[in-house]
């Protein structure tokens, strides 16, 4: 091998103490310093960390970001979400394409750039968007496509192609991204002026419990879409045995057309430290993890300097706040491009330098978590919120929204409508008069919750978005009357079959299968035993796979079957003959045809 | 009243499965005198005579023509069954779908280690049918009612699915009698 | 002897003990939920979802999931049965499964479990995927054809031999076998003693120069079905 490599290697796994739980940090950083991690750079990084080459390689496998073959110096990874494609993200590709002349997944002859397709990089509201290296650009044209590879031809730095500040600290020295906030509605829990660490000094005037305890009268439940209440969590978590306890923040927002922890940790980190802080207070632990997905890691330095403002300030580190004993520190932990990471235990077996696989639970991660010690994970939003019940009182907070859903929720609304952003409503908003706030017209269907949610139409409309009703992790996106609805479906379809783990059978498989099946009705291959055949599929997926990730993904089919039955019934036709519509014979026999060089006398 | 028919057709197989509905042995006498058979290799009746009760179709889908026959059957016969593992998921032929069609040809008639092709030909007589992009199983191109796997599948296997549907009964095998070799 | 938890199984009630598994505890008591991946001397992967049961109204797999008192679990349902069948079809569908000339026929434990189901044919499409042998092992080949990710060949290595053979590389679809070296098995330190060349449960690591060693008749499950080793001891029992 060759010695700088070798030297970069051994460099970046000894700056990690030849640590093998700090493997997304060896595999993250030596992507992006050697462009690739061949077999030669995992031979000795397994031998540095002293694993397994094959354990090396399992990880590198596994994150889209990491690879064996060597990429571009550049990687522009162009946002492959529906939304993108419904503003013009198809012909930004092929901007892209013509100018850097390779095809997606190609890189260019002199091997300088590589251009890829991603999936939501949580830019929805101002799509088309890409990710060139760390840095994003948004509302993409053909124009600042060609733009941006003319500029990147001429000095290579991603950095230093001119462009527009966003707003807030978006324009901060550490970020200086063209990313902007799009805060279309305040609410009086995330977005509201509050008093620094307010919440925090309450908290430390309480005992652990009391603080669990007030979390519970405030009958707080996770942000992240499954709704598991936080307080029995930290109360499992504090109750659980164990000398080291974590405290997890997942910021690892990759459900299509969400963005707004994005914005929280833009604009309120400050309210996220300080609830991660009290979580740390609460269940008894002194180390916070901030998994951050690799897709915001243009805000990982500002972050990493706001957290150092607040040990400066005594927010974090030892005796906070003057409390004697209360020691916490968080720390920054970056992920690699896994949409299964935003479930909890993927993200924990992540943060060990694992594969993302999800693991078996029981136990659960409050009872043996990271490195098998009690750990609670929570969304980025449900520890602002946590600052906010200890700040205004869990009266207050329980007041706000729905009887059953108490308090705000944050909305990232995209596709059809005039003002898509981050939207802050109490639980309990109707459907329609949410359209109406965000400016949607002639709606054809609502995705509630993302993809892992569910596609609702007119009739659903006077539903209220709430846990009981409608519940959802933020994500809005809103479809018009000229999209077509099998399309999106299929679009979705393709996300999780990317995005599966593969470890448990149903979830491997039977996504391929949802998928191709909406892809035969569309190509209009599809009959109408086939919309049995998709429910039952994906009932089967449903029940037996083994993490949320399966138990969610045949929602797409299985909510536009309920709720779009006559858009297939439309394009269903049952074939008189007996023949399968899916077989096509010409396309069978055309790779014959030109090797004998004649026609075939049948077809 | 007319005995019902049964036809049968060998696709893209080895002949095993039609040697084991001969191997129903003394029954054959029963069965001819349940049915007639109509298009088959069995009594070389090359077209069908009409419509049928039940079809057998041994093998799966390697050419066109193979298609053309198989569609043929599905549009005469009442019942198709797929015959054997080969027409259940193409079998042995299968084992090429994930080579590409031209290396398979010159694999087999150019570059394998048991070829003697002096003049490095690749037949191509406008009589051979054309190869698919690579082998079906039979109901990958029609409905197929039944499957009977196995390779081959019994002659009790056979024998029992035939009685069955003769007497229109549902087709339910004992373990014995499913077997996939 | 200790505490003993009593559940039901279908209605029957079934005792266990403390840190035992609804699949262990239920082996114990004579009745069969149908497994893949699982085996006994190995942490329980639960990836195949095959042993899917229904404890107290929700979905667990029987072989991670403890038993508690008072549970109830669903085992043989018509529903349950479906489920184990399409997920039985798509193991078959996602590989290239050709039973007529696989060595590990009869022996084969996917085989066997599509019998005991009684699938004729899987019902999705078939996918024919293209996977990569290797033999270049002098005791010890892989077709990755056969393979249905268990992770039994992973485990094995690293929990009894002590080593770190087998790993699975990629995601979703793209998920595979591989070995602890660039590219071939003979590269790593493989042993035809290894627990991990005998607990496939299909034919996708197997010892070479023993193939076909038992004739059609005798082999594992020429005449009963699997599971049935279990379900005998529940009919001893009850004899005795």
């Amino acid at each position: 091998m060759n010695k700088d490599i070798e030297k970069i290697v051994k460099q970046v796994c000894e700056s990690n103490g030849q640590n093998k739980t700090k493997m997304m940090n060896i595999v993250t950083s030596l992507q992006e310093r050697l462009g690739g991690l061949s077999g030669d750079v995992m031979d000795l990084i397994a031998k540095q960390t002293k694993v397994h080459r094959v354990e090396v390689e399992s990880i590198v496998s596994f994150y889209s970001f990491l690879s064996k073959t060597p990429k571009g110096k550049i990687v522009i990874r162009l946002c492959n979400d529906i939304v993108d494609k419904m503003q013009g993200g198809e012909a930004v590709r092929k901007a892209f394409c013509d100018e850097l002349g390779v095809k997606i997944g190609g890189t260019t002859p002199d091997g300088n750039m590589t251009l890829e397709e991603t999936p939501c990089i949580g830019m929805c509201d101002q799509a088309p968007a890409a990710l060139v290296n760390d840095v994003v650009f948004t509302y993409l044209s053909t124009d600042k496509a060609r733009e941006i590879v003319r500029e990147l031809k001429k000095h290579g730095d991603p950095k230093k192609i001119p462009h527009r500040l966003g707003d807030g600290n978006n324009a901060h020295d550490l970020v200086r991204s063209m990313v902007h906030n799009g805060i279309r509605k305040k609410g009086p829990v995330i977005f509201s002026d509050y008093e620094a660490e307010s919440g925090l000094k309450k908290a430390l005037a309480m005992s652990p419990v009391e603080v669990i305890r007030e979390v519970k009268i405030a009958r707080l439940r996770g942000r992240g879409g499954a709704g598991f209440p936080t307080g029995m969590k930290w109360e499992f978590t504090r109750g659980a045995e164990g000398t080291q306890k974590f405290v997890i923040c997942n910021a690892d927002e990759g459900e299509p057309g969400t963005f707004k922890d994005r914005v929280i940790l833009t604009e309120k980190y400050d309210l996220l430290f300080e609830g991660m802080t009290i979580g740390g207070y609460a269940i008894g632990s002194d180390t916070g993890i901030l998994y951050l997905r690799g897709e915001y890691l243009y805000l990982k330095a500002f972050l990493e300097e706001m957290l150092e403002d607040r040990r400066k300030k005594g927010l974090l580190g030892k005796d906070i706040l003057h409390k004697k004993g209360f020691h916490f520190d968080i720390h920054i932990q970056i992920g690699a491009g896994a949409y299964i990471c935003g479930e909890e235990t993927s993200l924990i077996s992540s943060c060990e330098g694992l594969r993302g696989d999800p693991k078996t639970r029981p136990p659960f991660p409050a009872q043996k978590g990271y490195l098998g010690c009690p750990t609670t994970v929570n969304n980025v939003e449900t520890f602002c919120c946590v600052a906010r019940i200890m700040d205004r009182g869990a009266t207050w907070f329980a007041e706000i929204g729905s009887k059953g859903s108490p308090s705000t929720k944050l909305l990232s609304v995209s596709g059809d409508c005039s003002g898509p952003g981050v939207y802050e409503f109490p639980f309990g908003i109707k459907v329609r008069d949410l359209l109406k706030e965000v400016g949607a017209e002639d709606v054809q269907a609502v995705l509630i919750g993302g993809p892992s949610g569910q596609i609702i139409g007119p009739s659903d409309f006077e539903r209220t978005i709430c846990y009981d009703d409608l519940p959802t992790g933020g994500s809005i996106v809103i479809f018009n009357q000229e999209r077509n609805i099998l399309e999106v479906v299929k679009e979705y379809m393709d996300f999780f079959v990317e995005e599966s783990c593969g470890y448990c059978t149903p979830c491997r498989v039977g996504n391929v299968l949802l998928r191709n099946g909406i892809e035969n009705i569309i190509e209009g291959k599809g009959e109408p035993k086939d919309l049995d055949y998709l429910k039952e599929l994906g009932e089967s997926v449903k029940v037996t796979s083994r993490c949320g990730l399966g138990q969610t993904s045949p929602n797409p089919v299985l909510t536009t079957l309920k709720n779009f039955r006559g858009v297939y019934e439309k394009l269903v036709k049952k074939d008189e003959k007996g023949f399968q519509p899916t077989f096509d014979a010409k396309r069978a026999v055309g790779d014959a045809e030109k090797v004998a060089g004649r026609a075939s006398v049948h077809y | 009243m007319e005995k019902p028919k049964v036809a049968t057709a060998s696709l893209a197989g080895c002949f095993g499965c039609h040697m084991s509905v001969l191997d129903i042995d003394e029954r054959i006498l029963k069965l001819v005198e349940l049915i007639r058979f109509d298009k088959s290799p069995i009594n070389d009746i090359k077209e069908f005579t009409g419509r049928c009760l039940v079809g057998l179709i041994e093998g799966g889908c390697c050419n066109d023509e193979n298609v053309h026959v198989l569609r043929n059957f599905r549009e005469h016969c009442d019942i198709l069954i797929s015959l054997g593992d080969c027409a259940v998921n193409g079998g042995v032929p299968a084992m090429r779908n994930g080579i590409p069609l031209r290396e398979c040809l010159e694999e087999a008639y150019l570059n394998g280690p048991t070829v003697y092709n002096p003049k490095k030909i690749i037949p191509n007589d406008k009589e051979i049918p054309l190869c698919l992009d690579k082998v079906y199983p039979c109901h990958h191109v029609v409905k197929i009612d039944y499957f009977l796997p196995g390779c081959p599948p019994s002659a009790d296997t056979i024998w029992e699915t035939l009685v069955a549907l003769l007497n229109n009964k549902p087709l339910d095998l004992p373990y014995e009698l499913i077997k996939y070799d | 002897m200790g505490q003993t938890i009593k559940f039901t199984i279908d209605g029957t009630e079934v005792n266990g003990r403390p840190g035992q598994t609804i699949m262990e505890a239920a082996d114990e008591a004579g009745v069969y939920i149908p497994r893949l991946c699982y085996l006994k001397e190995l942490t329980p992967h639960g990836s195949c979802r095959v042993c899917t049961v229904i404890v107290n109204g929700r979905p667990q797999t029987a072989c991670t999931q403890p038993i508690a008192d008072g549970m109830t679990v669903e085992n043989n349902t018509p529903e349950l049965l479906e489920h184990r069948k399409n997920l039985v079809d798509m193991l078959f569908v996602e590989g290239n499964h050709f039973c007529m000339f696989c060595e590990k026929s009869g022996n084969c434990e996917l085989q066997a479990m599509a019998y005991r189901l009684g699938i004729l044919a899987p019902k999705y499409p078939f996918m024919f995927p293209t996977c990569e042998v290797d033999a270049s092992h002098p005791d010890i080949f892989i077709d990755r054809n056969r393979c249905i990710l268990c992770g039994r060949c992973v485990q094995a290595s690293k929990d009894l031999d002590g080593k770190h053979v087998f790993d699975f590389v990629g995601r979703g679809v793209h998920k595979k076998i591989a070995v602890d070296a660039e590219a071939k098995l003979v590269d790593t330190d493989a042993d035809v003693r290894d627990k991990a060349a005998e607990v496939c449960p299909v034919g996708a690591i197997l010892k070479k120069h023993i193939g076909f060693s038992v004739p059609i008749g005798k082999r594992l499950y020429d005449q009963k079905p699997i599971g049935s080793e279990i379900e005998e001891k529940k009919m001893t029992k009850v004899k005795s």
